[in-house]
C-alpha cells in the first residue's frame, strides 16, 4: 500500500480515538465515524489495492479473469458502511434526546442522573 | 476379588425395566403441582407416594435376579455421536440404595404433602422431590461413567432447589447456593477423575473397569484418579473439611432434610466409594486416606453435634458423623468392615429418616424446635413418641434394634484393623456422643413434664406418623431378625463391594466378645454423657465457637474474594466511564499489533515514497489534512463539514481502486450522515472544550501512538499470508451459481444473504428506535 494512504489510515484512527475520548457526546459520535472510515480503509487495504479491475465478470465470460480486485473485503465493507450509518443515526437521536431531557451533552454530567 | 473375566455373566433386564425405574420419577414430577391443586396437598401427596412405592415393589421383585449373577444390565443409545450410552446396572450395591431411595421416598412423599399443607407449596415441593428421587436412582443404577456423572450433577441441582425452597429467606438462598457450589465443585473434580479412570482402564463402564484394576493401578494415573474421585465423594457426603454445608442445608423443609440429608443424597458419596472400591480400593493409599478422612469426620461430627439444641441441627451434625463412620469402614475395606458398612448404612437410613420426620412432626404440632424448650409430649403425641423412641434406641445402639446389631459388627471390623486401638477409642467416644444426640432428639422432647409451646400439642395426623412408625418398626424387626437384614440388604452389598458374600449372616447374639464389651462401654459412657449433658454443652459451646473459624470461614472468605475480584475487574475494564474502557481497548489492540511486528508475524515492506502516483499523494494528503482540521475545529458544524469531506475522499479512494459499489454506497451514506448531523447539531449549539489541557495532552499522546501503530499495521498487511480460496470460489461461482456478474452484489444477496438480512434488521431496529425516541413521549 502506498505509504501516504497508510498514514491517512493512521490519522483517521488516531483522530477517531481522540474524539471518542472527549467528554462531549457529539464528539463521541463524530469520533465513531472517523474510526469507521479508518477501519473500512484498512480492510480495503488488506484486500490488496488493484486499479481498474472491478470484480465484475466481463460479458461473454463465466468467471472472473485475473487480475481483479478482491470482492470479499468489498462485500464486508459495504455491510459495515450501512451498519455504521444505522449506529450513527441512532446515536445522534440519543444525543438529541439526552440534550433535550437532561440539558447536557457532557458524559460526566450524565453519570449521576436518574430520570 | 472373585469377579474374573471368565465369570462375566451379563443378564439383560426384562424389557426396559431399569430405564423405566429411572425415568418414572421424572415423568411423575411435573404432574405434582397439578395433582396437589386438584386433590389437595395431603391427598395429592398420598397419590404421588404410589410412584416410589411401585418402584420399590418392582425393585424388590427383580431383586433376586439382580443378586443372582453380576446383576441386570441395560444399554440404551443416548449420545451416540460421542459414544456415550445410557448404561444401567442393578446389582447388590445398587439394589440396597435403590430400595432405600424408593422405600423411604414413598414415606417422605406421603409425609411432605400433609406437612406443607398448602397445595401450591406442596405441588412445587413434590415436583422437586420426585425429580431428585429420579436423579438419585440414576446415580445408583448408572453403569456408564458419563451416566453416573450426569445424574450426580442432577442430584446437586435438584437438591439446590429443595434447600432453597423457602426462597424468600436470604438464609435459605445462601445455604442452597453454598451446597450447590460445594457439591458442584466436587462434581467437576469427579468428572475429571472419572474421565481419567476411563482412560486408564480403557472402558467407560464401571462394571468393566472392575476387571481393569491392575491396568489402572499401574497406569501412573491412579493417585490423580483417587484424589479427584475422593474430592467428589467428600463434598457430596459432607466429609471434613467440606462438612459445613450440610448443617446449613437444614434451611430446607423438614421432609427434604429427612430424605436428602439422612438417607439419600449425602449417601451418594458413600455409594461412589463403595462402587469404586473393587476398582480403586485396597491399596495402601486408599486405606490410609479414606480411613483417616472418615475417622476425622466421624469424631468431628459427633463432637459438633453434642452441644446443639435445635432438633434439626442435632440430627444434621450427627449425620455428618455417621457418614464419616461409613466412609471410614469403606476405607478399612476388609470383609468385616464392608459388612459393617452395609449394616450401618441400612440402620442409619431407617433411624435417621424416622428422627427427622419426628422432628418435623413435633415442629408442626407444637411450633417449637429447641429441645431445651420441649418436654412431656408423650401423652399428647403417643404414636409419634413411640416411633421416636424406637428410632432413638436404634441410633443409640441398644438391643434388640438394628442399630445395636450394626454397632456390634462395626466394632468387630474395627478391632483387627490397622491402628485398631486408636480407631476403637475414637469410635467409642463418637458413638457415646451419638447416644447423647439420640437421647436429646428422640427421647427428651417426650419425657418429663409437659412444657409450654407456641401451639397446643396434639397427635400428628396419619400422613405424618405413618413414616416414623414404619421406619421405627423396620429397625426393630430387622434388629430382631438380623438374618433377614443380611439376605435383603447386606449380602448383596458385600458381594458387590468386596467380591464375596459373607459366609455367615448377621446375628443378634455373638457371645461374650470384645465387641459386646465395647458396646456396653459405649452405653455406659453415653449415659454418663446424658447425665452430664449440661456441663458438656457448656464445654461444647466454646468448641462450637472455635469451629466457626473452621473451613466455613475459609469458604466464605474465598467466596467474597472471588466476588471482589470480579467486581474490581469489571470496574477496571468496563467501569463507569466509557472512555476508560475505550483507552484500554486501544492500548490492548495497539499492543497486539506491536507484538506482532516484534515477533515477526507482521513485516514492514521497504518504503517506496517516490513511485506512488500523484493522485494517491493527493488523496492521502487531503485525508490527513482533514483529520487535522477536524481536531482543530472550533464549532461542531465545521467538524461535520470536515467529516463530509473525509467521506468524499474515502469515496474517491474506493472509486480509484476498483470498488464502484463501495464508492456509490459511501457517497450516498455520507450525504445522509452529514444531513443527520446538521439536523441534530442545529439543536446543540455548544461545542465547548470540557477537559483540562493535561487531559487533552494525555489523550493526544495516546491517540497519536494509536494512529502510528495503525499506520504500521496498514503498511505491513501486505506481509500477511492470506487464504484466498474463498475469493477464488466467489470468482468462479458468481455467474454459474449466483447468476450475477457483479460479484460484490452476488455475495450480498446470494452467498451471504443472511448477513444482509441481519444488516437490514439492524437498520430497521435503529429506525424504530430513533422514531420512538423522537416521537413517543412519556405521558404527562
Amino acid at each position: 500500500m502506498a505509504p501516504i494512504l497508510a498514514i491517512a489510515i493512521g490519522a483517521l484512527f488516531g483522530t477517531g480515538l481522540y474524539l471518542m475520548l472527549r467528554r462531549s457526546l457529539v464528539k463521541l459520535v463524530l469520533g465513531l465515524s472517523f474510526l469507521a472510515h479508518g477501519a473500512n480503509l484498512l480492510i480495503f487495504g488488506v484486500g490488496g489495492l488493484v486499479e481498474g479491475h472491478p470484480p465484475i465478470v466481463a460479458e461473454g465470460e463465466t468467471v472472473l479473469v485475473p487480475p481483479y480486485a478482491d470482492p470479499l473485503p468489498q462485500a464486508l465493507i459495504l455491510t459495515a458502511i450501512v451498519i455504521s450509518f444505522a449506529v450513527t443515526a441512532f446515536a445522534l437521536v440519543l444525543v438529541y434526546r439526552a440534550r433535550e431531557s437532561l440539558g447536557s451533552d457532557d458524559l460526566d454530567d450524565l453519570g449521576g442522573t436518574r430520570t | 476379588m472373585s469377579f474374573s473375566k471368565a465369570g462375566h455373566e451379563v443378564r439383560r433386564g426384562p424389557l426396559l425395566i431399569l430405564l423405566i425405574v429411572v425415568l418414572a420419577g421424572f415423568v411423575a414430577a411435573p404432574l405434582a403441582p397439578w395433582l396437589c391443586r386438584s386433590l389437595g396437598a395431603t391427598r395429592g401427596g398420598a397419590l404421588l407416594a404410589l410412584v416410589p412405592l411401585t418402584l420399590c415393589a418392582t425393585l424388590a421383585a427383580i431383586g433376586p435376579e439382580a443378586l443372582a449373577g453380576r446383576g441386570i444390565f441395560e444399554a440404551h443409545p443416548w449420545v451416540s455421536g460421542l459414544g456415550v450410552g445410557l448404561d444401567l446396572r442393578l446389582d447388590g450395591l445398587a439394589l440396597v440404595f435403590a430400595l432405600l431411595i424408593t422405600g423411604i421416598g414413598s414415606l417422605v412423599v406421603l409425609y411432605a404433602g400433609a406437612y406443607l399443607g398448602d397445595p401450591g407449596q406442596a405441588g412445587r415441593f413434590l415436583l422437586f422431590l420426585l425429580a431428585f428421587m429420579a436423579s438419585m436412582l440414576g446415580v445408583v443404577l448408572a453403569d456408564g461413567v458419563i451416566t453416573l456423572f450426569v445424574f450426580w450433577e442432577l442430584t446437586s441441582v435438584t437438591s439446590w432447589l429443595l434447600i432453597g425452597f423457602d426462597h424468600e429467606k436470604a438464609e435459605s438462598r445462601r445455604a442452597a447456593l453454598q451446597a450447590l457450589l460445594v457439591t458442584a465443585l466436587g462434581g467437576v473434580a469427579l468428572l475429571a477423575g472419572l474421565l481419567l479412570l476411563g482412560a486408564a482402564g480403557g472402558s467407560m463402564r464401571l462394571s468393566e473397569l472392575e476387571g481393569a484394576r491392575s491396568a489402572i493401578l499401574s497406569s501412573g494415573l491412579y493417585e490423580a484418579i483417587l484424589v479427584l474421585v475422593l474430592l467428589g465423594a467428600a463434598t457430596k457426603s459432607a466429609q471434613f473439611p467440606f462438612h459445613f454445608w450440610l448443617p446449613n442445608a437444614m434451611a430446607a423443609p423438614t421432609p427434604a432434610s429427612a430424605y436428602l440429608h439422612s438417607s439419600t443424597m449425602v449417601k451418594a458419596g458413600v455409594y461412589l466409594l463403595a462402587r469404586l472400591s473393587p476398582t480403586l480400593g485396597a491399596t495402601e493409599l486408599f486405606t490410609l486416606t479414606v480411613t483417616s478422612l472418615g475417622a476425622a469426620t466421624f469424631v468431628l461430627g459427633a463432637v459438633l453435634a453434642a452441644p446443639q439444641t435445635k432438633l434439626k441441627r442435632l440430627l444434621a451434625y450427627s449425620t455428618v458423623s455417621s457418614l464419616g463412620l461409613l466412609v471410614m469402614l469403606l476405607g478399612v475395606g476388609t470383609q468385616a468392615a464392608v459388612v459393617a458398612a452395609g449394616a450401618y448404612l441400612v440402620a442409619h437410613a431407617l433411624f435417621k429418616a424416622a428422627l427427622f420426620l419426628v422432628a418435623g412432626a413435633v415442629d408442626h404440632e407444637t411450633g417449637e424446635r429447641d429441645v431445651e424448650k420441649l418436654g412431656g409430649l408423650r401423652s399428647a403425641m403417643p404414636i409419634t413418641a413411640a416411633a421416636a423412641g424406637l428410632a432413638a434406641l436404634s441410633m443409640a445402639g441398644i438391643p434388640p434394634l438394628l442399630g445395636f446389631v450394626a454397632k456390634e459388627v462395626v466394632y468387630e471390623a474395627a478391632l483387627p484393623a490397622p491402628g485398631g486401638v486408636l480407631v476403637i477409642g475414637l469410635s467409642v467416644v463418637a458413638n457415646a456422643l451419638l447416644l447423647l444426640v439420640a437421647f436429646e432428639s428422640g427421647v427428651r422432647p417426650f419425657v418429663g413434664a409437659l412444657r409450654e409451646t407456641p401451639r397446643k400439642p396434639h397427635e400428628a395426623p396419619a400422613a405424618l406418623s405413618v413414616g416414623p412408625v414404619l421406619l421405627g418398626a423396620a429397625g426393630l424387626a430387622l434388629g430382631m431378625a438380623p438374618a433377614l437384614a443380611s439376605s435383603l440388604f447386606v449380602d448383596g452389598f458385600v458381594a458387590s463391594v468386596h467380591g464375596e458374600a459373607p459366609g455367615k449372616p448377621l446375628s443378634f447374639w455373638h457371645g461374650f466378645t470384645p465387641a459386646l464389651g465395647l458396646s456396653a462401654l459405649t452405653v455406659v459412657i453415653g449415659l454418663a454423657a446424658v447425665a452430664l449433658r449440661a456441663t458438656l454443652r457448656r464445654a461444647g459451646r466454646n468448641l462450637a465457637a472455635a469451629a466457626r473459624f473452621g473451613p466455613e470461614r475459609a469458604w466464605d472468605a474465598l467466596w467474597s474474594a472471588l466476588l471482589s475480584i470480579a467486581r474490581a475487574q469489571t470496574d477496571l475494564l468496563q467501569g463507569r466511564r466509557l472512555r476508560h474502557g475505550l483507552a484500554l481497548t486501544a492500548l490492548a489492540s495497539g499492543a497486539f499489533v506491536v507484538s506482532g511486528l516484534l515477533a515477526g508475524g507482521l513485516r514492514l515492506p521497504p518504503i517506496d515514497v517516490v513511485s506512488a502516483p500523484l493522485a494517491e499523494w493527493a488523496l492521502g494528503g487531503l485525508l490527513v489534512l482533514g483529520c487535522v482540521a477536524a481536531l482543530l475545529a472550533r464549532t461542531a458544524l465545521a467538524a461535520v463539514a470536515v467529516l463530509g469531506i473525509i467521506g468524499t475522499l474515502v469515496t474517491l479512494v474506493f472509486a480509484r481502486f476498483s470498488a464502484p459499489d463501495l464508492a456509490v454506497t459511501q457517497f450516498v451514506i455520507e450525504t445522509l450522515t452529514v444531513i443527520l448531523f446538521v439536523l441534530v447539531l442545529f439543536h446543540l449549539p455548544n461545542y465547548a472544550r470540557l477537559s483540562r489541557p493535561s487531559t487533552r495532552l494525555r489523550d493526544g499522546l495516546l491517540a497519536t501512538s494509536f494512529g502510528v501503530v495503525m499506520t504500521l499495521l496498514a503498511l505491513s498487511v501486505g506481509s500477511l499470508r492470506r487464504d484466498d480460496s474463498i475469493t477464488r470460489f466467489l470468482a468462479a461461482e458468481s455467474v454459474p451459481g449466483g447468476h450475477g456478474r457483479n460479484v460484490v452484489n452476488v455475495i450480498l444477496v446470494d452467498f451471504r444473504a443472511l448477513d444482509t438480512l441481519g444488516e437490514i434488521t439492524v437498520l430497521g431496529v435503529a429506525a424504530v428506535g430513533a422514531f420512538a425516541l423522537l416521537k413517543l413521549r412519556p405521558r404527562g
